[in-house]
C-alpha cells in the first residue's frame, strides 16, 4: 500500500532539481509534440534563444518585455504572501497607465523630471485606488477578492477603450482609433539602450527582497497570510497591514502600467497589456513569491515571448507556438509540486486484527 | 403589431448571442460545484471552438462536430483535473495558464483552418427552425421557438442540469464534495471521482460552447473567436448564484445587452445623434457581477452562497 504524506521540510536542493526536472520533462513533451507536426524541437529552441538573445537589439526586447513582468509579479507577490490573492494586476496596469497618462496629457510642458514623477505618482494612485476597491469589498463583506480583482480587470481595460474610442481619441489621427502620443517630457530616459525602468526593477526587486528578509512590516505580511487569527493575537493591526499591502500591490502594478505607457507605446491604448497582467500571475507563483527569483523568471518567460515572436518571422511558425510551450511547462510544474510538497511512503498492508478500532491504526 | 415583430427578432439575437455564454456558464457551475475555480473557460472554449471547426469541415458531420469540440474542451479540463485534483496544484494558477495554453491551440489551428469553409450539410443541420405551432405566438415564437438546434439543447442541457443539482441523489453527493469534502468522503462518496466526472463535463460544456460561434453564430474561424467569453462565463457564475436556471436569464440578457449595445451605436432620438459608449455598456455585466457577489456575501442566504470548498484542494491525509 502507498501513502502520501506531506514532506516536512522542504530541502532547497531536492525543490531546484524537482523544477529543472520538470522544465526539461516540459520541453521533452513539447518536443515529442512538435515531432508529431513534422517540425524539428531543436531547431524551434534554438531560434527561440536566438530570437530572444541573439543580438542586442533581440536582448533589449527581452529586457523591455522583462521589465512590466517583473514589477507586476513583485506586485502581485506582494498580496499573495497575505494570501490576498490579487489577480487584477491587468486592471491596476491599466488604470495606473491611465493616471500617468492624465499627468501627461495635464502638464505636456513641464520639466521632464517634475513630469515622470507626477506620473509615476499617479500611475501609483490610480492602480493602488483600483485594488482598494475589492480589498474593501473583502473588509466590508467579506466577498471574494479573487473575483472582484478578475471583474475590475476588464472594466479597466473597457474604461481604457472608452477613452480611446470616445473623449480621447486623437483627431489628427485620420479617424483611427488611437490616443495621441504623449510629449518627449513624458517619456522615460533611457540607460545602455533599454529604459530606465529596468533599474527601477532591479532596485525595487530587492527592496522587496530586504523587506520581506528584515523588516517588521514584510514579517506582519508573512503572519497574516499564515493566519489571520495569529495576527490578531500577536497585536498587528490586522486592517492596517492589508490596506497597506494591497495599496502596495496595487500602485506598483500601475507603475509597471505607467512604464509600459511611457516607454515602450508613448501612449495608452487598450492593447497596452496585452494579457502581461495575467501572465505575471504565473511568474509570481513560479518565482514562489521570492523577489529576487521574479526578475529570473520574468526573464525567462520574456525570452520565450519573444523567441514566440521571433519564430513567427524567422521560420513562419506562428507566434502561438510560445503559449503553447508556456503551457506544457507550467502544467509539468505545478504537477512537479505536487511531489515536492509530498512524499511516497511504502507500508506493508498491517494485518487487521479484528477487535481493533479504526481510530487505533 | 410591427413592434411586436421586432421586439421579437430583437429577442431572437439576444438569444443567439447568448447561448455559447450559457453552454459554458453550465459548464462553469459544474466545475464549481464540485469545489473547483477554473479560470481556464475561455482557453476550453477556443479549443472547442477551433477543433469543433476543424471536425466540422472535415467530417462533414453535424454530431461529429459537436463531439470533437466537447470533447476537446474536456481534454483541456483533463489537464486541469489531474493537476488541481490528483496534484493539489493552485487552481487559480493552472486554470490562467489553461486558458493561455488554449489560446495558443487555437492560435495555432487557426492559421490552418481559417482559410476552410464549412460544408452546406453543417450550415444546415444547425440553421433555425421554428416549432410547430409555439414559434406562432407573437414575440416569444420568434425569440425561443424559432431556433438552432443547438439553442434548443443549450436551453435543455441547464434545465437537466439543475433539476440533477436539485432532486438527484448525484446532485445532492456533488453539492456535498464542494461544500464539504471531508464530510462527502467519510459518507463514502468518491470525491476525487465527482470532481473529475464534473471538471470534464465543465470542459466539455465550455468546448461546445466555443463550437457554437464557430459552427453556428459566425459561422467562420476568426481569430479571437471568442472574445472574452469566457470571462464572461466566470462572472455568471456567481451572477447566477451557482444556478443553471438563472443561468440561462442571466446569458439571454448579456446577449440583449450586446444587441442593445450595437443599436445603440447610431440611435437617433429627437434628431439627436446618441451614441452611447459600446465600452461603457460592456462594462455591465462584470459591474453586475460584483454587485451580486457582494448583495449574496450580505444576505448570507444559505442557497446563493459559493460552495464552502471552493478553492481549496481536497487530501484526505490532511484532513
Amino acid at each position: 500500500m502507498i501513502r502520501i504524506v506531506a514532506t516536512t521540510e522542504l530541502s532547497r536542493r531536492k525543490t531546484t532539481f524537482m523544477r529543472i526536472l520538470a522544465v526539461t520533462a516540459a520541453l521533452a513533451a513539447a518536443a515529442v509534440i512538435m515531432l508529431c507536426m513534422k517540425l524539428n524541437p531543436l531547431k524551434i529552441y534554438g531560434q527561440i534563444i536566438a530570437g530572444s538573445l541573439g543580438s542586442a537589439y533581440r536582448f533589449r526586447e527581452t529586457v523591455n518585455k522583462a521589465i512590466p513582468l517583473t514589477v507586476l509579479s513583485l506586485g502581485i507577490g506582494i498580496a499573495f504572501r497575505m494570501k490576498f490573492w490579487n489577480i487584477g494586476a491587468e486592471g491596476q496596469f491599466f488604470m495606473g497607465a491611465f493616471g500617468a497618462s492624465l499627468a501627461a496629457f495635464a502638464f505636456p510642458g513641464i520639466p521632464r523630471p517634475v513630469l515622470l514623477f507626477l506620473m509615476i505618482l499617479s500611475s501609483f494612485v490610480f492602480g493602488a485606488f483600483w485594488s482598494l476597491i475589492p480589498a474593501g469589498l473583502k473588509i466590508k463583506f467579506n466577498a471574494s477578492e479573487t473575483l472582484v480583482t478578475l471583474m475590475l480587470n476588464y472594466v479597466a481595460q473597457l474604461w481604457i477603450g472608452y477613452l480611446q474610442y470616445g473623449p480621447w481619441r486623437d483627431p489628427a489621427a485620420n479617424g483611427f482609433p488611437k490616443i495621441a502620443h504623449f510629449t518627449q517630457n513624458a517619456i522615460l530616459p533611457k540607460v545602455f539602450g533599454i529604459h530606465i525602468g529596468w533599474i527601477f526593477t532591479l532596485i525595487l526587486a530587492f527592496i522587496f527582497y530586504i523587506i520581506f528578509k528584515r523588516t517588521k512590516f514584510g514579517y506582519e505580511i508573512d503572519v497574516l497570510g499564515e493566519s489571520e487569527a495569529t495576527a490578531h493575537y500577536a497585536g498587528i493591526n490586522v486592517p492596517n497591514v492589508l490596506l497597506v499591502t494591497v495599496m502596495l500591490s496595487g500602485g506598483l502594478c500601475g507603475f509597471a502600467g505607467m512604464m509600459q505607457a511611457s516607454a515602450i507605446e508613448n501612449s495608452l491604448s487598450e492593447q497596452l497589456s496585452g494579457g502581461l497582467g495575467f501572465t505575471a500571475v504565473i511568474t509570481t507563483w513560479l518565482a514562489q513569491l521570492n523577489p529576487l527569483l521574479m526578475v529570473l523568471v520574468s526573464f525567462l518567460f520574456s525570452m520565450l515571448i519573444q523567441g514566440g515572436n521571433f519564430l513567427q518571422s524567422a521560420m513562419q511558425i506562428p507566434s502561438s507556438m510560445s503559449q503553447i510551450l508556456e503551457g506544457i511547462i507550467i502544467f509539468f510544474v505545478l504537477g512537479s509540486e505536487f511531489f515536492i510538497r509530498y512524499r511516497f511512503v511504502f507500508v506493508k498492508k498491517p494485518k487487521r486484527s479484528p477487535d481493533l478500532p479504526e481510530a487505533a491504526k | 403589431m410591427n413592434y411586436a415583430i421586432q421586439l421579437g427578432l430583437f429577442l431572437q439575437t439576444a438569444v443567439q448571442m447568448g447561448t455559447h455564454i450559457l453552454l459554458a456558464t453550465s459548464g462553469g457551475i459544474m466545475c464549481e460545484k464540485a469545489g473547483n475555480t477554473n479560470l481556464g473557460i475561455e482557453g476550453m472554449m477556443l479549443i472547442g471552438a477551433s477543433v469543433g471547426y476543424w471536425a466540422g469541415y472535415t467530417f462533414c458531420d453535424p454530431v461529429i462536430a459537436v463531439l470533437a469540440a466537447g470533447l476537446a474542451g474536456a481534454a483541456g479540463a483533463l489537464i486541469y483535473a489531474v493537476i488541481t485534483v490528483t496534484f493539489r496544484g493552485n487552481q487559480v494558477v493552472t486554470g490562467l495558464v489553461l486558458t493561455i495554453f488554449g489560446t495558443g491551440i487555437a492560435g495555432f489551428l487557426g492559421k490552418t483552418i481559417s482559410s476552410h469553409f464549412l460544408p452546406a450539410t453543417i450550415q444546415n443541420a444547425f440553421a433555425a427552425r421554428a416549432i410547430p405551432v409555439l414559434s406562432r405566438i407573437p414575440v416569444l415564437g420568434s425569440a425561443f421557438f424559432t431556433q438552432s438546434v443547438y439553442v434548443y439543447i443549450s436551453v435543455l442541457i441547464a434545465v437537466v442540469l439543475y433539476l440533477y443539482l436539485k432532486y438527484t441523489r448525484w446532485g445532492l453527493n456533488l453539492r456535498a464534495v464542494g461544500e464539504n469534502p471531508a464530510a462527502a468522503d467519510a459518507s463514502g462518496i468518491n470525491v476525487t471521482l465527482y470532481k473529475y466526472v464534473h471538471i470534464l463535463l465543465g470542459g466539455f460544456l465550455a468546448g461546445a460552447g466555443g463550437a457554437y460561434l464557430s459552427l453556428v453564430f459566425v459561422p467562420r474561424w476568426q481569430e479571437n473567436i471568442t472574445a472574452g467569453a469566457g470571462w464572461i462565463a466566470v462572472a455568471f457564475v456567481i451572477f447566477s448564484t451557482w444556478n443553471p436556471l438563472q443561468a440561462i436569464a442571466a446569458s439571454y440578457a448579456f446577449g440583449a445587452l450586446k444587441g442593445l449595445a450595437f443599436k445603440c451605436q447610431n440611435l437617433v432620438i429627437f434628431n439627436h445623434k446618441l451614441a452611447i459608449s459600446t465600452h461603457l455598456l460592456d462594462m455591465i455585466p462584470y459591474l453586475a457581477t460584483i454587485i451580486v457577489l457582494v448583495c449574496i456575501t450580505m444576505r448570507k442566504k444559505k442557497e446563493n452562497q459559493s460552495p464552502e470548498a471552493l478553492g481549496n484542494p481536497y487530501f484526505r491525509e490532511e484532513r
